[in-house]
């Protein structure tokens, strides 16, 4: 297990160094941020001294050298735009991002799981039809649309929901959360809502599709031949059997989302991270770009380890190559 | 003879499927003493495994139990509620399955597999259970079940794995065990344990047994009586000697003429002319009709059992047969 540990530490690390490498030579190939920092009447002085100031006259190679340096120092730098160190800039908008995910994902897998499970146990039913006649509309129907008819049902003429932002927030060691309030509920519903709804069309057809295979096998019908209930039968022993292609999904849909909420944070004016990224792009913010997408990479890193982990977890023939 | 603890008459298990009815059990008599063991023989898709799975009330749509009655110790199990039929399986009849590999949830350790089988009927403590589950490993031969309870399926060999089903199937002391070619994925030495163990675990408690297989010699060696299946239906039924040395149905002739053993070596193997008929569209009268050397224009009538000779058959040339 330590083995495997370190292995998969420095697989990490060599993945975030040419991860870095890459982003950088991209994020450069964009645009010239120069020419969105200083206005185009300003002395030809104060722009060499600008460019100076912000590293900019040295070649590629040096300033990704300086980058590193820094990085590894836990300094990622300055936004151009807002300036502030921008490990605080993608930390403080890291929470709202994070609770709309885990919302989104959480309660498409909770959700979607034991509804696709109901559908594969009983494929002929009317109500399993039905649900995989709508997960087929959760696949095709593109986000941004359930988002703004979300708006205009819920919003717009029930009045029910608000249509944007993130409401009353509590902070909890130092971070603002909107679900501990009743109205930072109310807020994320419909942005939790839309993210989701593709989600849940993924886990009920990943469960309905696990339980149809499961329940024709031989470990199925020989726990009923011992007189298991059917409880018993589908939560004791097709449960764990089924989960580790539905934990393979939920770890990569989690990392997806929470790196690409993109359209939905933007209709719902959600101050995430998702609006950070478009907002700096926009400004040619390039400190900001680089964290974030090194960020965004480190949690694809994390998440895949934890889902190997959960793999381990759940099945013991995975474990036996690992001692 | 003691009271039979299962009486089986006139089952029938029909698949009523999109191509037709399937009548994979059609009329099927039989019956088996405490401590006995009834060996069930015939050919692929004769209707054995059905058989089985009908006696456990484990028949899923779109087949259904459309007639006969299933007595287990004078209780009759045909039409019981489903809760009451749960209840059955496992305490008082068990099941063992063919392939020892696939039987066992790969997930789930050896020892709470065979706790959840034990805690399905009973209501006990962890320590209790562990115990018992142990107890368990230890009587079906495990080496050091204590440590074992922990194990995987994949850490243990196909016939540990099958002995590991056998005592999940002892471990309520059913009054019936059936057991469904448990051996035939195992190579020959751990068959012949597995059998021997089988025969002695069962006759220690009494408990009758169903042991379905395609292999005579198994059937031979550890049955008391026999019945040869064939399109659903029981052409040839009594004790295993007789019937074994002196089969009266055609069928039955020609499944013991096939076995390469009774054969001098260099004549051509016998075998029975023809296919399994599709259960779909039996022919008239008797089934076997189409294959069978004997087949005249009175097999086109149905056919009751007549006791000949000690045994049931059903076949109207029998009759002449064992006259001359
Ligand atoms: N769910 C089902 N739907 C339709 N037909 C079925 C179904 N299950 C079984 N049958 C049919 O019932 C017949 C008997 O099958 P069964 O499995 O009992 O044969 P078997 O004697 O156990 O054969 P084998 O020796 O190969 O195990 C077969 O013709 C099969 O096609
Ligand atoms: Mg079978």
């Amino acid at each position: 297990m330590v083995g495997f540990l370190i292995q998969r530490l420095l697989q990490a690390a060599v993945v975030m160094v040419v991860i870095s490498a890459m982003v950088f030579v991209g994020v450069f190939a964009i645009g010239n941020p120069i020419d969105v920092l200083i206005s185009p009447d300003v002395t030809q002085q104060i722009r060499l001294d600008t460019i100076k100031a912000y590293g900019l006259d040295q070649p590629l190679w040096r300033q990704y050298l300086t980058f590193i340096t820094r990085l590894v120092q836990g300094n990622f730098g300055r936004s151009f735009v807002f300036n502030m160190p921008v490990l605080d800039l993608i930390l403080s908008r890291l929470p709202a991002t994070l609770e709309l995910t885990l919302a989104a994902v959480l309660g498409a897998a909770l959700i979607g799981v034991p509804l696709g499970m109901f559908a594969g146990y009983r494929p002929d039913s009317i109500a399993a039809k039905l649900l995989m006649g709508l997960s087929v509309l959760g696949f095709s129907v593109p986000t941004f649309w359930i988002g703004l008819i979300l708006i205009l049902v819920f919003a717009v003429n029930l009045g029910w929901l608000p249509a944007g932002g993130r409401g009353a927030t509590v902070s909890v060691l130092g971070v603002e959360w909107s679900f501990l309030t009743l109205e930072g509920l109310k807020h994320l519903l419909l942005p939790a809502l839309t993210l989701s709804l593709f989600r849940l069309a993924l886990m009920i057809r990943l469960a309905r599709a696990g339980m149809r295979e499961a329940i024709l096998s031989d470990y199925v019908k020989f726990a009923r031949a011992q007189g298991l209930s059917e409880a018993k039968v589908i939560w004791g022993h097709v449960l764990k059997n089924i989960s580790i292609p539905i934990v393979t999904v939920f770890g990569l849909e989690f990392g997806a989302t929470l790196a690409f909420a993109v359209v939905t944070e933007t209709i719902f004016s959600w101050p995430g991270l998702g609006k950070l990224i478009i907002d700096s792009i926009q400004s040619l913010d390039r400190p900001v770009m680089v964290a974030y997408l090194m960020l965004v990479a480190f949690l694809f890193i994390m998440i895949n380890f934890v889902v190997d982990i959960a793999y381990a977890a759940l099945d013991p023939r995975l474990r036996a190559g690992r001692a | 003879m003691t009271q039979p603890v299962l009486e089986v008459a006139g089952l029938a298990t029909h698949f009523f499927t999109r191509e037709g009815v399937v009548k994979a059990v059609d009329g099927v008599d039989l019956s088996v003493a405490r401590g006995k063991v009834l060996g069930l023989v015939g050919e692929s898709g004769s209707g054995k495994t059905v058989t089985g799975f009908s006696l456990m009330g484990l028949i899923d749509p779109p087949g259904k139990i459309v007639a006969g009655s299933v007595k287990l110790a004078g209780r009759e199990l045909v039409g019981l509620s489903p809760d009451a039929m749960r209840q059955v399986r496992g305490r008082q009849i068990a099941m063992i399955f063919q392939d020892p590999m696939m039987t066992l949830n790969p997930v789930l350790r050896i020892g709470t597999q065979i706790a959840m089988a034990l805690r399905a009927h009973e209501t006990l403590s962890n320590a209790e259970a562990r115990r018992r589950v142990a107890a368990a490993l230890g009587r079906v031969g495990i080496p050091s079940p204590e440590e074992r309870l922990d194990a995987y399926p994949h850490q243990f060999s196909g016939g540990m794995r099958q002995r590991v089903a056998i005592a999940i199937a002892l471990i309520n002391r059913p009054d019936l065990i059936i057991a469904d070619e448990p051996t035939t994925a195992l190579d020959v030495t751990i068959q012949g344990q597995i059998l021997s163990e089988m025969q002695k675990l069962c006759r220690e408690r009494e408990t009758a047994l169903i042991w379905i297989t395609h292999d005579l010699s198994v059937v031979a060696g550890l049955a008391d009586a026999v019945c040869v299946m064939y399109a659903g239906r029981i052409v040839e039924k009594g004790d295993v000697r007789a019937v074994l040395e002196r089969p009266l149905h055609p069928y039955t002739i020609g499944l013991i003429g096939s076995i390469p053993s009774h054969n001098r070596r260099g004549v051509p193997l016998r075998q029975i002319p023809g296919m399994t008929p599709s259960l779909l569209r039996l022919p008239a009268g008797c089934p076997f009709r189409t294959r069978c050397p004997r087949a005249d224009a009175a097999c086109v009538n149905d056919i009751p059992p007549q006791i000949i000779d000690g045994r049931e058959v059903r076949c109207v040339h029998v009759n002449a047969m064992s006259a001359a």
